[in-house]
């Protein structure tokens, strides 16, 4: 047994029910909130250090053998992906402590996050195809609950498109689940892909490979499906948006790794050609998006869709060192875009708007968060020596690589726009003298998180923000012990035989397993 | 049986989508529960149907006696209607919701949160 791999995903159900117990004490689900994350955090180095051990690490639930039943199992991407689920579950259960106004943690904010989280681990780890569509369920559900907390007229509208979206995509992908099984017969992933691999009808697998392509780039917000993401995720209060804006979407991205590398790598002819230009138009439609915005978060919610760019070209250019990259870019990404919507949360609390315009002068104020958003901010610009700049180092040097020239390019110019979003918003927020028609810092009555302020709790806000700077800033001077770690990522996904063995046990297929558990029936 | 079931799924895929492409926020959601259902038979169809053969194992066997139904899509098909429930369920109090604030039916009357 080895319970690592399954407790992140048990740990966040257990907080999230026990917070569902002590529906009305506060003070307690405040406490679980804290010290079930940091329990959730604990158990993903613990998984992190038994896959640097071991590579693979599986456990077949309820002892049912793979194929039959449904396998949990971490590589070293998965297990990266839980470690940075539970810096990011921490640093936002601190923050909502004081950033969640009364109404919120009233109507279950807490459960409902650690539900989110739960889902959020559940897809990283499972081996099962259709397990991963129930926890993008499990995932969803919470998230939409969580978005419209607070019923705001635009947290209706943008719940409305989210929604349907995200429905949409997960119709198709069940859709493409249920193809799946008709032509190969099994549901486990590393069984899918040796049986794909040997399958007649190549033409059905890349039909398959296009709708999974879809599915997630709808989840990851992909050019062109990413309509939903900038329409909603400025609405909710500043905790979910960064909850959302860090870790949601990935998992689109995560699953798009995960399914192109394992089950149809083999395929990969003009579905390579259809993610790198979706790669390349998704970096600049985000990046234009942005620029022609002056709403905090909504710069930073098209900022969101370019950086999903890099990370699905990453995946589109298919070498090692790419892949590495695009992982790179991910886990760089979720620690920086979840501090810049943190900040934006501290600003707007300061200074009672998002609006750019009718900010200013912070930086005078406030010096110390103005170096945070600073390092956060040039980080996913790229600037040399912040953890971006290391991401796009490492993906444009895999561009070049391939012969990928323009794409390569595309992305350099997207950095220099990401230059000019930042640089506006610095410029905007903290350079500039405070307008003197703004009226703050007289707390409004806006969206519930500001019922509820309490000067002295503005230090829990300050601290996970001031962790999140440190790591954009640790990822970048320590960045060659991470890039081994990354490189060890592209490795193993571009060599699937080793996550199939692990899974499967040595060759075994499925007429294999049932023709053994006959024997053993069979034999008194 | 495949032939009829197919042509059924396709109509509700059809009729779902075009649904979802009104703008009634009401049509929309009908849209989104056809478009659950279709994928439910889809999956029952595309896995093979076999009819009136339970996968029960006679007593004193160890193997079902010729071939049977696979029962793992039908265990597929009822998490993805519990799931689908539940979803829906979600959505229709949400447009109720968004019917009382918005106090429109209508999806370009929505445009607040976009540009």
């Amino acid at each position: 047994m080895r319970p690592e791999v399954a407790l992140p995903v048990l740990l966040p159900l257990l907080s999230g029910a026990l917070s569902l117990l002590f529906w009305r004490s506060r003070s307690t689900q405040r406490f679980i909130a804290v010290a079930g994350n940091i329990a959730l955090l604990g158990v993903a180095l613990w998984l992190l250090i038994s896959v640097s051990l071991d590579d693979y690490v599986v456990i077949q639930i309820g002892g049912w053998e793979a194929p039959i039943g449904i396998t949990l199992v971490a590589d070293m991407l998965s297990a990266v992906m839980i470690v940075l689920t539970g810096i990011i579950g921490l640093a936002l259960a601190v923050y909502s402590l004081a950033s969640t106004g009364l109404g919120h943690e009233k109507f279950g904010y807490y459960p409902l996050m650690h539900l989110l989280l739960a889902g959020v681990a559940g897809a990283f780890l499972t081996g099962d195809i259709f397990n991963l569509y129930v926890w993008f369920e499990v995932m969803l559900v919470a998230s939409f609950a969580l978005l419209i907390l607070g019923g705001e007229k635009a947290q209706m509208e943008g719940a409305i498109k989210y929604v349907t979206l995200n429905l949409l995509a997960s119709v198709i992908f069940l859709t493409a689940i249920g193809l799946l099984y008709g032509m190969v017969g099994t549901l486990n992933m590393a069984d899918i892909a040796q049986r794909l691999a040997v399958a007649e009808n190549q033409g059905m697998v890349e039909v398959l490979s296009v709708m999974f392509m879809i599915a997630f780039g709808i989840k990851a917000a992909a050019f062109p499906l990413f309509f939903w993401l900038p329409a909603s995720y400025h609405t909710p209060p500043v905790a979910v948006s960064a909850l959302f804006a860090g870790l949601l979407t990935k998992v689109g991205v995560y699953s798009l790794y995960r399914v192109f590398t394992l089950m149809f790598d083999q395929t990969l002819g003009y579905t390579q050609d259809l993610l790198l230009w979706g790669a390349a138009l998704t970096m600049v439609t985000g990046v234009l998006g942005a620029a022609a915005q002056f709403e905090f978060r909504r710069i930073l919610s098209f900022h969101i869709v370019s950086q999903i760019g890099y990370m699905i070209l990453g995946l589109a250019l298919f070498t090692p060192l790419a892949i590495a990259g695009g992982i790179f870019a991910v886990m760089h990404n979720i620690v920086v875009k979840t501090n810049l919507f943190l900040i934006s949360g501290i600003t707007r609390r300061l200074q009672g708007t998002y609006e750019l315009k009718k900010m200013g002068g912070l930086y005078r104020e406030r010096p110390w968060l103005a170096v945070a958003f600073f390092l956060s901010a040039f980080s996913l610009a790229g600037i040399p020596p912040l953890s971006g700049f290391f991401a796009k180092f490492v993906i444009v040097r895999a561009g070049i690589e391939a012969g990928a020239y323009v794409v390569t390019g595309v992305a350099l110019a997207v950095g220099l726009m990401t230059l000019y979003s930042m640089v506006k918003i610095w410029n905007e927020v903290f350079w500039k003298t405070l307008p003197e028609d703004n009226l703050v810092p007289v707390e409004q009555t806006v969206v519930g998180d500001d019922s509820r302020m309490v000067p002295a709790s503005l230090w829990l806000m300050y601290l996970p923000v001031a962790v999140l700077a440190l790591f954009a800033l640790l990822i970048g001077l320590f960045a060659e012990p991470l890039l081994i770690i990354m490189n060890h990522i592209g490795d193993q996904l571009m060599n699937p035989q080793g996550y199939i063995e692990a899974v499967l046990g040595a060759e075994v297929g499925i007429e294999d397993v049932l023709v053994e558990r006959l024997d053993e029936e069979m034999t008194p | 049986m495949e032939p009829v079931m197919a042509v059924a799924i396709g109509l509700l895929y059809a009729a779902a989508i075009f649904l979802m492409l009104r703008r009634s926020i009401v049509k929309l959601v009908i849209g989104l529960m056809l478009l659950s259902n279709a994928a439910n038979l889809l999956i029952f169809t595309s896995a093979g149907m076999t009819r009136g053969a339970p996968p029960l194992i006679p007593e004193g066997l160890a193997a079902p006696l010729g071939p049977v139904a696979d029962p793992l899509p039908q265990a597929v098909v009822l998490t993805a209607i519990v799931i689908a429930f539940g979803v829906l369920a979600f959505a229709v109090v949400l447009i109720r919701r968004a019917y009382e604030i918005v106090k429109a039916d209508d999806l370009d009357k929505m445009k607040e949160t976009d540009t």
